[in-house]
């Protein structure tokens, strides 16, 4: 068989692992962002026991690769008794990692925003939380949509070493079937390809998503043209 | 003028920040309807003292009294709502950036007296009318004049309803020619009667409007009374000086 | 719990063996990964249009696919063409070629943020363009690459962890045979963290010292 028979045999099965990646991305991403800003606001506003915590949880999630990460969960599951599910077990890590990159995004973003946005939302007499549910996270998401949009892209990276543990997603389908064929070539490049399209259509995505929720004239060079209109 | 009733009390107002004493028990009683001018050089802790009255800074010690009732800076409840009924308007205005002018009026409305979105949005489309950009509701802060911004900021606080307000050179940010419709919006508050308090440098704006002057130097009041009395041509004051000073630069 | 045969006997004589092996690979890979990420910045920030294309193509495509990826592709798809690697050279090859394309960014950043203004005062005063280079653009530019570049590497060393994919016994590798030989996975895994953890934080204890060492007031970050 030459290569491209085996690629257009492969591409099926390989592409049924996308699914997979997108699966396992989408949920990471989303307890990323459910569990960063929470822990964001906290970093910044809580009281020194929240911040400590945050800080430690950033520091130890940062600090170790994800791959021994797969492995520490892996065996921490084992030792519980707990069942052994790879593709959960992905999502865990994954979305563990990234509440740690997220809540560093998001952190940054609330840091950049001048101070009187707080000011002025308690002189209204809006207490704390509202403030900050209203003024600040606002304007701190739509800061965020490029860090964010830079994390999907490191995380759908990541994904790829999940296969590790079994997980049925796109590298773990393309091993498959290499050791088979030992097309590795041509079979790699095949997933290379799929992650680089989906890098792409995602990114593009997301600017869309950026240019929608924009604020005119807002966090742009646009600024200082409406100085003195 | 109106009749002496007290409705701010401001009693010794310390407040030492990094190491430094900002404000030195300072007091001040503002009756309803009264505008009162605070004067003096920069760094004499103007800002710090308006900014404490609502404890956006909290002092370290001191009494703030509004209507008869101490407020009690610990309970965040109570401190909420009499933010509310204080309005503060900002040297660098402090627009929510992310809402449109209509929805930076309306969102106190909503969030803090717990308003319908509809009859917030009439409210502040009457709060915008009154300061002159009724045409302006959908324009986002970036895309207004600094003039404009400060009046959008006046009317967030209008729409409050407050007892009083306190405006931290409200005029400063702007460019020259911006800061005449600021000043005329706020002239037109003190003959409706409004009560202020206002930090500023604008010293004609002062002694044609102003019921009281008080001049601040390193955190202290060190001369307080009518425009009248301490800009008199035979007075010996300090607040003359700088008066005399400030015209005479801009010359 | 703590079998204290097993950890100083077995697990931590595996992976000190296997640091040697990660730091093997990290410091030359940072050292010609930056290298590398220095000529193409300045390739694409100041190369010919073509280039240029090339550079961006490159580097689009590095960023755009797993590490993983490209490192089985160089492990066993240059064996095809004849040429053959252990699993060290494989791995250390496919950081570089990773690690410059990322250093790159930061650098044609850097480059590209310094202003023109700069530049004509430096040619102003008579500097040639060497001098302006040398005096006036990298000075700035280096201190403005440094936090991308230094974070690149902070990367580096965590995903040095992906040789053991290619049978490369560093770090992660160790690790794993012990793990897999005595189904102890949480405590040598727990161990091998600790071991990355400390490097992660020793880089960034070493940048962040650096970044303040050679910071200049007001020069700030862009």
């Amino acid at each position: 068989m030459d290569s491209l028979t085996v690629i257009i045999n492969a591409l099926p099965f390989i592409l049924g692992g996308t699914l997979v990646t997108i699966g396992a991305v989408g949920a990471a991403l989303g307890m990323g962002l459910c569990l960063g800003v929470p822990f964001a606001v906290m970093q910044v506003y809580g009281n020194p026991l929240m911040r400590s915590f945050v800080s430690l949880y950033v520091w130890f999630f940062r600090g170790i690769p994800i791959l021994v990460l797969l492995f520490l969960f892996y065996g921490f599951f084992l030792s519980l008794g707990l069942p052994v599910n790879p593709f959960l077990i992905s999502c865990l890590v994954m979305g563990c990692t990234s509440t740690a990159y997220q809540s560093q995004i998001f952190r940054g973003a609330i840091l950049s925003l001048p101070i009187g946005q707080m000011k002025a939302g308690r002189a209204l007499g809006m207490s704390d939380t509202q403030t900050i549910r209203c003024i600040i996270l606002p304007q701190a998401l739509r800061i965020s949509i490029p860090g964010w949009a830079n994390e999907f892209s490191i995380l759908l990276k990541d994904s790829a070493v999940c296969y590790v543990l079994g997980t049925q997603e796109i590298m773990a389908r393309t091993a498959a079937i290499a050791a088979r064929t030992h097309e590795h070539l041509a079979l790699y490049a095949t997933a290379g390809v799929i992650y680089f399209v989906l890098t792409l259509v995602v990114l593009k995505l997301l600017r869309r998503l950026e240019n929608k929720v924009r604020v005119p004239g807002y966090g742009t060079q646009g600024n200082a043209a409406f100085k003195g209109a | 003028m109106a009749a002496q009733e007290i409705v701010l009390e401001v009693k010794d107002i310390s407040k030492t920040l990094g190491g430094k004493e900002i404000l030195k028990n300072c007091s001040l009683n503002v009756a309803r309807g009264e505008l009162k001018v605070l004067i003096g050089p920069s760094g004499a802790g103007k800002s710090t003292l308006l900014q404490c009255i609502n404890c956006l800074i909290p002092p370290d010690k001191g009494e703030i009294v509004l209507e008869g009732k101490t407020l009690d800076r610990t309970d965040k409840k109570s401190l909420c709502a009499f933010r509310a009924r204080v309005g503060m308007i900002f040297q660098d205005f402090n627009l929510f950036d992310h809402l449109t002018a209509r929805d930076n009026v309306a969102i106190a409305l909503r969030k803090v007296r717990g308003m319908g979105k509809k009859e917030a949005a009439e409210r502040a489309m009457d709060e915008l009318a009154r300061v002159g950009l009724a045409n302006r509701y959908l324009l986002y802060p970036a895309q207004l004049s600094g003039g404009q911004k400060q009046r959008v900021a006046i009317a967030r606080a209008l729409a409050m309803d407050p007892t009083v307000i306190l405006l931290d050179e409200p005029t400063s940010a702007l460019d020259p020619e911006l800061v005449g419709e600021v000043l005329s919006v706020i002239r037109d508050l003190a003959q409706h009667g409004m009560t202020m308090v206002m930090a500023t440098h604008q010293m004609d704006f002062a002694r044609a409007l102003a019921n009281e002057i008080l001049f601040m130097q390193n955190g202290v009041i060190i001369e307080q009374g009518t425009p009248a009395k301490l800009l008199a041509e035979s007075a010996t004051t300090r607040t003359k000086d700088f008066f005399t000073k400030l015209t005479s630069e801009l010359e | 719990m703590f079998d204290s045969a097993f950890v100083f006997g077995e697990l931590l004589p595996a992976l000190n063996r296997g640091l040697v092996v990660s730091i093997a690979l990290i410091v030359p890979a940072s050292i010609i990964g930056f290298a590398g990420g220095l000529a193409l910045g300045c390739l694409r920030g100041f190369g010919t249009p073509w280039m240029r294309r090339l550079g961006d193509w490159y580097t689009a495509i590095v960023r755009g696919v797993p590490l993983a990826v490209q490192l089985m592709m160089i492990y066993f798809a240059l064996p095809k063409i004849g040429i053959y690697f252990e699993p060290y050279g494989a791995a250390l090859l496919s950081f570089i070629l990773c690690s410059a394309a990322y250093h790159s960014e930061y650098v044609r950043g850097a480059l590209l943020s310094i202003s023109q203004g700069q530049i004509k005062a430096a040619k102003a005063l008579g500097f040639t363009t060497i001098q302006t280079v040398v005096l006036i653009v990298a000075p700035q530019a280096a201190r403005r690459a440094l936090p991308g570049c230094g974070n690149e590497i902070i990367y580096l060393i965590k995903y040095s962890s992906l040789a053991y994919l290619v049978t490369c016994m560093e770090l992660m590798g160790e690790g794993k045979v012990v793990a897999s030989d005595t189904f102890r996975f949480t405590e040598v895994f727990i161990a091998v963290g600790a071991y990355y953890l400390a490097m992660v934080t020793l880089a960034t204890w070493l940048l962040h010292w650096l970044e303040r060492r050679f910071r200049i007031p007001g020069f700030g970050a862009v």
